[in-house]
């Protein structure tokens, strides 16, 4: 197994790239996290696993404070990237989410040409000074998703009319044409049939090691594939985080053992 | 325990009645449903059929053939005045209208009846028109084509029924006679009437036009959209992108759905006492016109707006601001253009609205009767609807057609805006 052996190495080697310390979430007079904590490192792939509505993409939302645009939603706690904290008055969030970036459960283009999805974010953060530069970046980006060749046709065709695989890797194309620097998938795969799911799951491990990739995912298996890092919640509290390949292996926890063997979610 | 349940039999006779009773339920719906939507078209059909039946003629005048002659006498002018810059002048004082009572007296008299009851009081204005196409004219006698008086239009039209006895009816035995006269000797005609669409109110029916007034809605819908377009979705934008969802947000929201539902006829009545009373703007302009519809429409452009921004899905501005757009670039490069078919389409049905408005209108002067076609936003105006209340009210018999004929154009208004509204939905929507 490849992917124990790199997990192992990079546990020891690298600096996290984001931390999270005691993180609370509420909504409301609801708590919905209940102080976690977890290092996100560059050279890996972290996965969150857990049933349905135990915090994981609430978590997620917190890293790059998609959370700001729920009105009830209040976070405390520290959350940092690269030692600056995220939520400390003086950071900007647009530059936030645009150094990290998201890929949404459902794949959601924007009703514009494949081309315009993709050159969207370069051109609002001012990333590229010409047109041929502009192309550069949307022909790399698409080609990093590896959408390139089944695209590079029909730029100017609806990034609407793709198939929901493709739109996915569009969406993903459009997250890596910013360059940031964490990208955050939310259940990436959950709206896609086995074949567009093995195809971003081969990206995603093409990816790792260039941008420090958050996974949120409802299925195991695809954790146990593509992640080196596997944390696991449940009701709002993270039960354990470690290698995935100790967490699935030989889990600390009783009930992270009942999850990843069937026994309930 | 419970006894077993017994096999169901699909075929017995109750299960057969109720399958018959279910498909008769079926059907007796399905028939409502269409006699009522046959009972709404036969009503359409008819209001339709009336208005045209009785309007058309109002767009056609009947017109009689006069020998005029340009005498350069009786008009103190000759031809060589009207080259000069000053000709417009000399044209505008020159005495067409002795000219005019000359031709028709002339006529008249060998007719047997009076000239006022031959020809139109504006008849001299087609003169005047065709000395100013032309001023070789002046000096020469020539046939002309002038509009009847109101009472022959509606002979030539054959709008007045002769089987009624002589003084139950408008015209005389004798004026009967003069126009079949007339008529045998090929001296009447009937053609487009371009006074009517061309020209503002009269006191006289076949004078009357209905340009006037449709420019009047003309202006006032423009100042209406001009402030209530940009004003509403901004309005729209801000409660559904911007404002925090508390009581006082509840409490504006609430607000603008009674205005929505406020009889007009109050909005008439704000207009009169803030735009007239209180900043003292001109009685019967459009300006004010337009100002008090606003008031009227904005809540309508509000809600729909506001229903079009929430039908983007959130997933688009999650996007959005997951590349890390701004909230100004996610509402300006995303949500509106996606909500802008809704906010279009419900902007033109709340200008049809506007323009279909007859009460807010009254209570600010714009029923006055106005001849001249509106210059301005500030020059006396009327609008089509308050026009066709107008006229509805009139005695003399010319209005009805009058009145009809309006309804028209009103409704031509109407269907223009409407199609406008399906051409743009259609336009924009193709970029989803």
């Amino acid at each position: 197994m490849a992917t124990m052996t790199a997990s192992a190495e990079a546990t020891v080697s690298s600096q996290p790239k984001m931390t999270a310390r005691d993180v609370k979430v509420f909504y409301g007079e609801k708590q919905a996290l209940n102080g976690v904590s977890i290092d996100v490192h560059t050279d890996l792939v972290t996965a969150f696993i857990g049933p349905s509505g135990c915090g994981k993409s609430t978590f997620l939302r917190c890293l790059n404070r998609m959370n700001d645009t729920i009105d009830a939603a209040r976070i405390v706690g520290r959350i940092e990237l690269e030692g600056h904290d995220i939520y400390a008055p003086d950071m900007d969030v647009v530059q936030l989410r645009a150094r990290v970036g998201m890929v949404f459960q459902k794949p959601n283009p924007f009703p514009k040409s494949i081309y315009e999805n993709v050159a969207y974010g370069p051109r609002i953060h001012g990333l590229a000074s010409s047109k041929a530069e502009l192309d550069a970046i949307v022909e790399q980006s698409l080609v990093r998703a590896s959408l390139w060749n089944e695209v590079k046709d029909r730029l100017q065709d609806s990034g609407t009319a793709l198939s929901g695989g493709q739109q996915q890797r569009l969406c993903i194309a459009r997250a890596i044409a910013v360059d940031p620097e964490v990208i955050l998938m939310d259940e990436p795969c959950s709206a896609l049939d086995p074949i567009a799911t093995a195809k971003i799951e081969e990206l995603i491990d093409d990816l790792r090691g260039r941008y420090a990739i958050v996974i949120v995912t409802h299925n195991m298996q695809q954790a146990a594939r593509v992640s080196q890092r596997t944390a696991f919640f449940h009701l709002g509290t993270l039960v354990e985080y470690g290698d995935t390949a100790e967490i699935f292996t030989n889990p600390r926890e009783q009930r992270t053992k009942d999850y990843i063997t069937g026994r309930f979610g | 325990m419970n006894s077993p349940r017994v096999q169901t039999d699909w075929a017995s006779p109750v299960m057969q009645a109720r399958v018959r009773s279910r498909y008769a339920k079926e059907r007796r719906f399905r028939f409502m449903g269409f006699a009522a939507l046959a009972l709404a078209g036969a009503f359409l059909l008819f209001l339709l059929g009336t208005i045209f039946a009785n309007g058309y003629t109002g767009f056609l005048r009947t017109e009689v053939k006069l020998a005029v002659e340009y005498d350069p006498f009786t008009l103190g002018i000759d031809s060589s005045a009207l080259a000069g810059p000053g000709g417009e002048n000399a044209l505008n004082t020159a005495n067409f209208q002795g000219v005019m009572t000359a031709a028709a007296n002339a006529r008249a008299q060998t007719l047997g009846i009076a000239a006022k009851d031959l020809v139109s009081d504006g008849a001299w204005l087609a003169l005047r028109e065709a000395v100013r196409t032309d001023p070789g004219l002046i000096g020469k006698r020539v046939d002309v084509w002038v509009p009847t008086s109101g009472d022959f239009d509606l002979l030539g039209k054959g709008l007045i029924d002769r089987a009624v006895p002589e003084a139950n009816r408008p015209v005389s035995d004798t004026e009967v006679a003069a126009f079949d006269t007339l008529k045998s000797d090929g001296a009447v005609r009937t053609t487009l009437n371009t006074t009517f669409l061309t020209m503002a109110d009269s006191t006289s029916p076949e004078l009357a036009g209905i340009w006037g007034a449709a420019k009047g809605s003309l202006l006032t819908l423009i100042v209406t959209l001009l402030l209530c377009f940009p004003i509403g979705v901004m309005t729209a934008i801000y409660l559904e992108e911007y404002a925090p969802k508390n009581r006082f947000t509840d409490m504006i929201e609430v607000s603008i759905n009674n205005l929505a539902a406020v009889p007009s006829i109050i909005f008439g009545l704000l207009g009169l006492a803030v735009f007239l009373n209180f900043f003292g703007m001109p009685r019967s302009a459009p300006i004010v016109g337009g100002l008090t519809l606003a008031l009227m429409t904005l809540p309508v452009i509000v809600i729909a707006g506001r229903i079009a921004i929430k039908s983007v899905p959130p997933s688009i501005r999650d996007a959005a601001l997951g590349v890390g757009a701004s909230q100004i670039q996610v509402v300006f490069h995303h949500v509106l253009p996606l909500a802008l078919p809704g906010i279009l389409t419900g902007t033109i049905i709340g200008m049809a609205r506007a323009l279909g408005e007859t009460a807010p209108l009254l209570m600010i002067g714009m029923r006055a009767f106005v001849t001249d076609v509106p210059g301005g936003l500030t020059t006396p105006a009327t609008v089509l609807p308050v026009q066709i209340f107008l006229w509805s009210d009139e005695v003399a018999r010319g209005f009805v057609e009058k009145t009809s004929a309006a309804i028209i154009v009103l409704l031509v208004f109407l269907m223009l805006m409407n199609g406008l509204a399906i051409y743009l939905r259609n336009k924009f929507e193709k970029r989803w």
